[in-house]
């Protein structure tokens, strides 16, 4: 049963491995791009999945790790001239700080007021962000052409940053499934069921809740220094999308929440059906609207998102699809 | 200066008023069902163009079309309750947030389509009212009366009336209602009506003063939390009182600061408020 | 050895006294019945002792430790484990699982694997070995009370609390679940139960304390305690328990 149970754990590894691979062979900048961003929607499903499929807790507005993380990483990179790799490790760091901080405060309210919070908190560093100067205020940041010299220039630039995020997605597909896997994961779940009886049964819901929740800030963090690089710019308006944010919730719901595979999943398909909708002629205009039909269809029909309906139908698959 | 600070601090808290009536629907539909309708904005934009196509289309005066939109957003709410919050009603509140935002793009992607995103405004004007330093457009003061009003309505709605008493019953405690024979499918279907029209009034009403597109909905949809966590999340007389002190707020707040920490003001109150002492302001600890 | 001791413990919410005064000891290795009628503050004492409420008054000492006011997961680090009257499986997991959290974070904060080893023996005890992989939300009503107290026992406590285990039970499923009871105790664990089935709490009990309205009324042998004019004083207001009390 190990054996199985491991194979469940890499398989979401393999694929993104081969994925990366095989975009890196073929060498062509757009495939790269839509590479990129499906790379960047399992990433932080993936990563809010941590919070929302394992321990329970619904954070609507995570998206706020991603602008600040992201904010603070672009600033050391473009005023500062840090290198990428450390810029975005520290972007992780300020936004698993700050889900440390505000984890003890607001961890406490549960279901839809901790939603709210989260909604409030994004609302807030939006508003903040546009007044501080540092970051540039309501413009935002840019990066100078210079920076880009040190990866040989602005394409090489690009693929270096898709390298790296390639690189992070990996480590928060491995993340996911060390932490649905371990102890502490077990703990997670147990407050997803029952966080009262949890406590009675010795699990240290507070600390457990905010490390999930400092886990789940850490790669937005990174992930958002990383893509703010490759758009060579950032500014509140894109940093703080509370629409990316539901997005995430939607491809976790759709893949199947709770899971290592599912988020992924989720991301991979949502990614394609946007962008079939965006490009097609019949849905062009109404592609938000068809979108919107597609995730209450899922929501009222099959709640427990696609892994999570095959897990249940196919009992085999429970030990293959982790 | 203290003119200034008067003349601003007037004008928020006669749109306060306004406010408060639109976040009051988000928080009669949570004090009943414990559900928060991410479809809120939307549904004020179409309170908003609503009124605009009546006016512009039919001729009417806006505030005739305000009450035909009002008939149907009360209707709108009940289809809106049957196809997407009934199903989930029961489930994770992940899935009724989830549902409601389904609604909340279908309506923004069906609006931008039919109106695209650029301003619509209603032509309207009634003059306005001088007092001193204060001078109030008419239109908004008849906003702030019609939010009074509406309250009024409201409350002697669900105090003085069967269906409003059955409301209050299944918000108190939904199987009890059951068991002592209320319908409370019919009730909660009712009570998501009345919060969908409390918005699409709102919407109508803030549309005779302020030009708008199918987005404008979303930043009343934000301030409506703000308010409800403000005035106590599922007590709609707290969100009248809740809108006019953010109200109050964004007139005097720009006289201490520049404009843009207005929104940092108010979300940094409203975790504030929710972290410590999430009944609101008013509410029973 | 005195493994609990209670002392002096009060509790108020608002206006309403819940426990007054509640004091006890509980020997090592003994079971400990908990009567009283409806809103004694039976319950409440449990939560005070597990650390969900702190009491406002009095101190509550385990294994010689002072664990008044520590929060829950603590309590149970140190050895008390609990089954709910209603019962609590976690739904999403499965009933292994439900049981190796209590391993995991329960007296010994066994590894993973420990624990599923663990979780094997407690569910063979409690019979449910043979859906050790199914769901909890697939079990009937008797099997999620059994779970209840695998999961209890899961954590291997010295102290066991056990709330109303045999509402909701069929006469026969009573019996295999006292007998089980019976087993946990050889095994060494310590009992103290709330017990609304007299004749069982009668049967199973070393010593009796009753609750009335937040105090304890009587103390001693089942069958002292039953003859105690207070006590049956204490449930007339309830002439189904009075009757079955004197059956008993």
């Amino acid at each position: 049963m190990k054996t199985r149970l491991r194979f469940g754990y890499l398989l979401p590894l393999a694929i993104i491995l081969v994925w990366g691979v095989w975009v890196l062979l073929k060498g062509e900048d757009t495939l790269r791009e839509t590479t990129f961003t499906v790379f960047m929607f399992i990433g932080m499903a993936s990563s809010l999945n941590i919070l929302l499929g394992y321990t329970g807790y619904v954070s609507f507005g995570h998206i706020v790790f991603f602008g600040l993380g992201g904010y603070f990483g672009f600033y050391l990179v473009s005023q500062h001239n840090l290198a990428l790799i450390p810029a975005s490790l520290a972007g992780g760091a300020l936004s698993g700080a700050l889900a440390g901080l505000l984890g003890l405060a607001v961890l406490r309210l549960r279901g839809a007021y901790f939603a709210l919070a989260t909604i409030g908190i994004n609302e807030a560093a939006r508003a903040f962000v546009s007044n501080f100067g540092p970051f540039g205020g309501a413009t935002g940041l840019f990066v100078q052409f210079s920076a880009y010299e040190a990866y040989g220039g602005a394409g090489p630039a690009l693929w270096t940053t898709f390298i790296y995020l390639w690189l992070v997605t990996l480590v928060v597909l491995l993340a996911s499934s060390l932490v649905k896997s371990s102890r502490f994961g077990l703990g997670l779940m147990a407050i997803r069921e029952d966080e009262d009886a949890a406590m009675v049964m010795g699990v240290k819901a507070p600390r457990a809740k905010t490390i999930a929740f400092m886990i789940s800030a850490f790669f937005p963090g990174m992930i958002g220094t990383l893509y703010f690089f490759k758009n060579g710019n950032v500014e509140p308006g894109d940093a703080f999308q509370l629409h990316m944010s539901i997005e995430a919730l939607v491809m976790i719901m759709l893949g199947g929440m709770g899971t290592v595979f599912g988020p992924m999943l989720g991301a991979v398909t949502y990614q394609g059906l946007r962008g079939y909708l965006l490009t097609s002629p019949i849905f062009k205009s109404l592609h938000l609207a068809v979108s919107g039909v597609f995730l209450l269809v899922i929501i009222l029909f099959i709640p427990a998102g696609v892994v999570g309906w095959i897990r249940h139908r196919i009992p085999l698959t429970r030990k293959l699809l982790e | 200066m203290l003119d200034q600070v008067l003349s601003s601090l007037s004008d928020g808290i006669v749109l306060g008023f306004v406010y408060g009536l639109a976040a009051m629907g988000l928080s009669l539909i949570w004090g009943v069902m414990t559900v928060i309708n991410l479809a809120h904005g939307p549904v004020i934009a179409l309170g908003m163009f609503g009124t605009y196509l009546f006016f512009t289309q039919a001729g009417m005066n806006p505030y005739l079309a305000i009450l035909l939109v009002a008939v149907l957003g009360l209707l709108f709410g009940f289809v809106m309750y049957g196809v997407a919050v009934h199903r989930v009603l029961n489930a994770p509140h992940l899935s009724t947030l989830l549902a409601t935002f389904a609604i909340n793009m279908i309506l923004i992607g069906i609006g931008t389509a039919v109106f695209s995103t650029s301003p619509h405004n209603v032509d309207f004007s009634m003059g306005s009212l001088d007092a001193g330093p204060i001078t109030i457009p008419l239109t908004r003061l008849i906003a702030a009366l019609g939010a009074v009003l509406v309250t009024v309505f409201l409350y002697s709605f669900l105090y003085f009336t069967r269906p409003g008493k059955a409301i209050r019953a299944v918000a108190n405690n939904r199987e009890a209602a059951e068991l002592m024979g209320i319908p409370s499918a019919a009730v909660l279907a009712l009570s998501f009506g009345l919060g969908t029209m409390l918005a699409a009034v709102a919407g109508g009403l803030i549309a005779t003063f302020f030009p708008f597109t199918i987005l404008s909905g979303g930043p009343y949809e934000l301030k409506s939390f703000v308010i409800c966590v403000l005035g106590g999340l599922g007590n709609p007389l707290g969100a009248l009182l809740g809108g006019l002190i953010l109200g109050g707020l964004e007139g005097l707040v720009p006289a201490f600061m520049p404009v843009s920490w207005v929104p940092v003001v108010e979300f940094g109150l409203f975790v504030l408020v929710l972290v410590v002492r999430p009944t609101g302001l008013f509410g029973a600890k | 050895m005195m493994l609990l001791q209670v002392q002096e413990v009060t509790k108020r919410f608002g206006g309403l006294q819940a426990l007054s005064d509640v004091t006890f000891e509980l020997p090592e290795g003994q079971i400990l019945g908990l009567i009283g009628p409806n809103g004694a503050g039976k319950t409440t004492l449990f939560n005070v002792l597990n650390g969900v409420f702190a009491p406002n008054k009095g101190r509550v000492i385990f294994r010689g430790e002072d664990i008044t006011g520590l929060p829950p997961y603590d309590v149970a680090r140190r050895g008390i484990a609990r089954a709910y009257q209603v019962v609590r499986p976690l739904n999403d997991l499965t009933v292994r699982e439900n049981v190796m959290v209590g391993g995991c974070f329960g007296r010994e904060c066994l590894s993973l694997g420990q624990a599923a080893s663990g979780a094997e023996e407690v569910l063979a005890v409690v019979g449910l070995l043979d859906r050790a992989d199914q769901l909890a939300s697939s079990l009937n009503v008797a099997q999620k009370k059994r779970l209840e107290l695998a999961r209890a026992l899961g954590s291997r406590p010295y102290l066991l609390l056990l709330d109303e285990v045999l509402a909701g039970l069929n006469p026969s499923e009573i019996a295999a679940m006292l007998e089980t009871i019976q087993k946990i105790r050889a095994g060494g664990i310590t009992i103290l139960m709330i017990e609304h089935v007299m004749q069982a709490v009668m049967n199973v009990s070393d010593r009796v304390i009753v609750l009335d309205y937040g105090q304890v009324i009587a103390e001693g042998l089942p069958e002292e305690v039953v003859n105690n004019p207070l006590v049956i004083e204490a449930y007339l207001g309830d002439p189904k328990l009075t009757q079955r009390l004197i059956e008993g």
